[in-house]
């Protein structure tokens, strides 16, 4: 933008807009940003502490809230793993190698994004529920995996699978594979490849990709409420409780545990922003 | 003879890699997936119709689609003047409101439903000033917009954000030089490069918008053939035991769905075409 302040002065009309308009616009924009985002998010917080802060602390030290945390913890502490695993393995093959049907295979990894979430925790009633095709079998061994805890397991990885292979790819693949084939033809094993050459260069990425996978596997709601069973201190996550409490028309509890997630979301927005300006600055280092 | 599937490197691990990926994929996705269509294909074919027919069902498909489509369309015309705003404009609290965009991304959609009933309630914040109007939003098909507004803007914006940065300012000047107006540079200059990636974002607030459930269950009041959005249907029919029905619905909307990313990209396609 500083290069343009000399010529702004002489060309305003040419490719700015009155300041009038200017602020038109900006007004207009932020009324609607109001009206859907800033209002709401207000609101939310607004209600969690309606009766004060001791009922707030109060309704988080619930045995139910605490169970809540603990199982959305544990869901995300098993699927942002897995889902890491998954995404370098993908990035690694689809951004450094050449090889039939991999549009195909790219196109898969977004699936979770097409998919209605009531749909991807249907998908696990229809194979592991009573009346699915693995359910007599499962019964007989007395395996639970729908209305359990494996069964929300499940249904948070397969929501949550593609966000790290999908910063890494476009990311490995603008970067090309020379620097990895030198340290290979320099002597390199695979492993002090990826570990030195690949992983330092998209370390920001990954780390991107891994803040937005953690943030959907703990808010998760359609697909967990489906295979959940809604069982209280038992197959409830944070986001299945905050409706629960919601239902029962205890709202500040409701929003109380809905604040938490909000906080999730706002500290998952500034890792964001930590991150594309770390980024940008590193790119901006010579070599 | 074999037939070269994958061009020669020297990279390692390869093999291990693509099949890590295809068996992880397969076990969590594709598989369980594919239970919906094997489970559809065991119904008969009457049975099926007169499930993914039935009037209810059809008017849950009616709210999904119209309710993602006006979403979309809000979006479209909204999207771009917030990210015209944020690109070309310097205002105090700039960066946090550019974060905020994000908001519907990051917020679980349980809560995004909770804090948009609350809002738009007949006694809460916008609410109250709506209902003297006569305008309620909460419990109405109307709020099955709200909340599909609310869930599709960052696709939109954040579609936008990197052309309109990257717009070169020398075509702009060009244009003035030539006694274009502001008006003019706009509609003539700076939209037509900003349609596919318009386009982009509006498909991608659209497809999110027809399978969304958690932001909308809590303001829409689902009542059925009014207000019950289909995914709810689903979860309906799940609870009643009904899995055949519920398949049958779920097969609907995944089949609609990869029909709407087929044409979002035969579209991209066509337009990169052209510009290419």
């Amino acid at each position: 933008m500083a290069d343009y302040s000399i010529i702004d002065h002489r060309m305003k009309s040419a490719t700015g807009e009155p300041p009038a308009a200017r602020l038109v616009l900006i007004v207009l924009a932020l009324s609607f940003l109001a009206v859907f985002l800033f209002v709401p998010l207000a609101a939310v917080l607004a209600g969690a502490l309606r009766d004060g802060l001791s009922a707030y602390f109060k309704a988080l030290a619930e045995p139910d809230s605490l169970a809540a945390i603990r199982l959305t913890l544990f869901a995300a502490a098993i699927a942002v793993p897995l889902n890491l695993v998954f995404g370098v393995a993908a990035a690694w093959a689809i951004a450094k190698f050449d090889f039939a049907g991999k549009s195909v295979l790219t196109a898969l990894i977004d699936l979770p994004f097409a998919v209605s979430p009531v749909i991807s925790g249907l998908i696990y009633v229809l194979l592991f529920g009573l009346q699915g095709t693995l359910g007599p079998w499962l019964a007989e061994r007395d395996i639970k995996i729908v209305f359990a805890v494996p069964g929300i397991v499940l249904a948070t990885v397969f929501v949550s699978f593609p966000f790290v292979a999908r910063e890494l790819i476009p990311l490995m693949q603008e970067q090309g594979a020379e620097e990895e084939e030198a340290a290979r033809v320099l002597g390199a094993s695979g492993f002090q490849t990826f570990w030195r050459v690949t992983l330092p260069n998209v370390k920001w990425g990954l780390l991107y990709g891994i803040i937005l996978c953690n943030a959907r596997a703990m808010g998760e709601f359609g697909a967990v409420s489906v295979v959940s069973g809604h069982i209280r201190g038992s197959t409830n996550t944070l986001p299945l409780h905050a409706e629960i409490l919601y239902n029962e028309y205890n709202f500040s509890a409701a929003f109380a545990v809905a604040s938490l997630l909000v906080l999730l979301a706002l500290a998952t927005l500034a890792a964001k922003k930590l991150v594309e300006w770390k980024s940008r600055q590193s790119a901006g280092e010579p070599g | 003879m074999t037939i070269r599937l994958k061009r020669h490197s020297v990279l390692p691990g390869f093999g291990l890699a693509l099949g890590y990926t295809l068996l992880y994929l397969s076990l969590i996705a594709l598989v369980p997936l594919s239970g919906i269509f094997f489970k559809t294909a065991a119904m008969n074919w009457d049975e099926f119709w007169n499930t993914a027919t039935a009037p209810r069902a059809l008017a849950s498909y009616r709210l999904s689609f119209g309710a993602a489509l006006a979403g979309a369309l809000i979006n479209a015309v909204f999207g771009p003047l917030v990210a015209w705003v944020l690109a070309r404009y310097h205002f105090p609290g700039k960066r946090v409101v550019d974060a905020l965009v994000d908001l519907p991304f990051a917020l679980p959609t349980a809560v995004s439903g909770l804090a948009l009933a609350a809002v738009f309630s007949a006694n809460g914040w916008i609410g109250r000033f709506l209902e003297p109007l006569g305008i309620k939003v909460a419990f109405t098909p109307l709020g099955v917009v709200v909340a599909l507004t609310f869930i599709g803007l960052p696709f939109v914006v954040r579609s936008l954000c990197p052309v309109l940065e990257d717009l070169e300012k020398d075509v702009e000047e060009a244009a003035a030089s030539l006694g274009a107006n502001r008006l003019q540079i706009f509609w003539r200059v700076i939209l037509p490069s900003l349609r596919p990636a318009l386009l982009t974002g509006f498909s991608l607030a659209f497809a999110r918008a027809v399978g969304e459930y958690g932001s909308v269950i809590f303001i829409a009041g689902n009542m059925p053939m009014v207000s019950e959005i289909a995914p709810l249907l689903i979860v309906t029919k799940l609870e009643q035991y009904d899995y055949a029905g519920a398949t049958a619905i779920a097969a609907v909307m995944l089949v609609a769905s990869f029909l709407l990313l087929l044409i979002v990209n035969l579209l991209q396609w066509r337009s990169s075409q052209k510009t290419a």
